[in-house]
């Protein structure tokens, strides 16, 4: 069984996020792996250990050529990464990210399933696993907390508001998972020797014949929220509580 | 061209349209021209309140037999727009449904996509929408800059529901075509967590729980305190994530976004994600050992201190109140 997971590379989010003069994120700095990725790279490497063949590839877009997220999931065990790395795609809407990744997909190889997260910590847009799937003209399943393989199918618990569905879906399909649902392996040191060797193949948009890189949005303002209202903090010395007892009495609602 | 041709995607279930449809129909209204409600599903006895809410039409795809909405509805969402009635806003909400079929839209109208707005304006034949980066402090202004229909989606809770809006709307068929090779995924079994007390969106007071709580039978604390409050329990990611409660507790970016009339944070520093999920608080209690903690830059009565010994007073305090 073979797996494609779409990686992003992003600005470490414990750190305080910048805008540039285009009032698009600063991303000029070291990237690393989305920890939202990680459970889907871990999905994917169980799912081709349970089939007992076929490899797990990597894609991924970033306007440098930064390849340090990269090598985590090559040293977690997948097998190889297609990295756009394109000046031209800084600041790309969701629409174009996913042709440009769904072309990627088509240059990583013959697939069963592609794997994404629901969306990136640091734009979060929310819909490129969708929209990749419509342009590689397969069905997908969102918000998968499992997914397991059956023959010619998927069954895949897929989160809800309210719980989970039992979904099922034929292959090759797309399919989004969320965040916590499995616990990433940590590279080994063998891992990470063998990653610096794996394969990244590095491409431009052009290379893979996506027509447009251009997006028909653009920033007009970026104002400050207007602040909360500053309250009172106060040390507990064993009596705080009843601070709390009395803002709910005041409150009317106890 | 003015903006006068807006479509919202809208939800029905168990008779009723959800409370995210309602937000968007009122919000579309106010911005002039004609509102026309898209229903994933049949609409049945909700034309009325569809219609009381501001759709003058309601197109309804019928029942979608647990094909999952993304692929069939933005199918018959382009079969009716190729049939002529093109609209120049489509607007989602940011739900599962809403997300995956206004994704499938963009790619088969090669549009943009705006996402986890908060406000949308019209100016002349201008649509802008704002939206809420690093935790909130910041807001967006996008505006679209290519050819409609331009299509958006809006955090819950982003507007006021306001009825009153007149008749019954018009109910026409938008039937979902052959999906050809994007068809097969299939719903077989619907699981409902079950949780007694309000919904987490709906509760008049959340208790919410985090890393601070130290273990995951500490959560106890936060469920016993939000039944003596009569509210819903919620949690942070980190402690979904890490597998202590269910994805449906989980208030943030990623979860519900809540608007009660208490929050309280116990054990929970304030990260971005979270932040986005609660901000809209109309109080916000905190409870952290870090005086650092970011959340109590937004909280009305901060207490720094230990959440294992203000909790159980606290709770105590209010059980003696009977």
């Amino acid at each position: 069984m073979n797996v494609i997971v779409c990686v992003k590379q992003i600005p470490d989010p414990a750190l305080p996020g910048e805008l540039d003069s285009d009032n698009t994120l600063k991303r000029d700095g070291k990237l690393i792996l989305d920890e939202s990725d990680s459970y889907g790279v871990e999905m994917a490497l169980q799912l081709v250990d349970n089939a007992g063949g076929g490899e797990v590839t990597l894609v991924s877009m970033a306007p440098t050529a930064e390849t340090s997220g990269l090598r985590t999931a090559l040293a977690m065990g997948a097998a190889k990464a297609v990295l756009v790395s394109d000046p031209a795609l800084a600041g790309a809407d969701a629409l174009t990210t996913a042709k440009v990744l769904a072309g990627a997909v088509g240059k990583a190889g013959e697939y069963d399933l592609v794997i994404a997260g629901t969306e990136s910590s640091d734009g979060y847009t929310g819909t490129v696993p969708e929209q990749i799937a419509e342009v590689l003209g397969v069905p997908s399943v969102t918000f998968a907390k499992s997914i397991a393989v059956d023959g010619g199918s998927l069954n895949v618990e897929r989160q809800t508001e309210a719980g989970y569905d039992e979904v099922t879906c034929p292959t090759p399909a797309l399919v989004s998972v969320t965040a916590g649902v499995v616990e990433p392996r940590y590279p080994s040191f063998k891992g990470i020797m063998a990653a610096k060797s794996k394969p990244v193949d590095t491409v431009t948009a052009a290379d893979l014949v996506v027509d447009s890189v251009s997006w028909a949005q653009s920033i007009t303002a970026v104002d400050d929220a207007p602040p909360r209202e500053a309250g009172e903090i106060v040390e507990d010395e064993g009596e705080a509580y009843e601070k709390i007892v009395a803002f709910l009495d005041e409150l009317k609602v106890i | 061209m003015a903006i006068d041709n807006i479509w919202v995607f809208s939800q029905v279930a168990d008779g009723a349209a959800t409370s995210s449809t309602l937000e968007l129909l009122t919000k579309a209204r106010s911005l002039g021209g004609s509102v026309t409600a898209f229903v994933a599903g049949s609409v049945g006895d909700a034309a009325g309140q569809l219609g009381d809410h501001g759709a003058a039409k309601v197109y309804e795809t019928g029942d979608l037999a647990g094909a999952l909405p993304g692929p069939a509805v933005a199918s018959a969402m382009q079969a009716v727009l190729d049939g002529g009635d093109s609209p120049d806003l489509v607007m989602f909400p940011q739900s599962y449904e809403g997300r995956d079929v206004l994704a499938r839209l963009s790619v088969k109208l090669d549009r943009t996509v705006l996402t986890n707005s908060t406000d949308v304006s019209v100016d002349g034949d201008a649509v802008s929408v704002v939206t809420p980066i690093f935790g909130g402090t910041k807001l967006v202004t996008s505006t679209f800059t290519g050819e409609a229909p331009y299509l958006a989606a809006f955090r819950p809770k982003s507007f006021e529901v306001e009825g009153g809006a007149g008749a019954a709307a018009e109910v026409a068929a938008a039937p979902v075509p052959d999906l050809g090779s994007t068809a097969g995924a299939t719903v077989n079994a619907v699981h409902v967590e079950e949780t007694s007390g309000p919904k987490l969106d709906e509760a008049d007071i959340v208790v919410a729980g985090g890393r601070g709580l130290g273990e995951s039978e500490k959560f106890d604390m936060v469920e016993e305190l939000s039944k003596a409050l009569k509210g819903a329990p919620g949690a942070s990611r980190a402690i979904v994530d890490a597998g202590w409660v269910p994805y449906s507790y989980q208030v943030g970016q990623t979860g519900k976004v809540v608007k009660p009339t208490v929050y309280i944070a116990a054990g929970i520093s304030g990260a971005t994600q979270h932040m986005v999920g609660m901000k809209g608080s109309k109080n916000i209690i905190a409870i952290n050992k870090d005086s650092e903690a970011p959340i109590f830059g937004v909280a009305d009565l901060g207490i720094v201190g230990d959440v294992h010994k203000v909790l159980p007073q606290l709770l105590e305090a209010l059980q003696s109140r009977g």
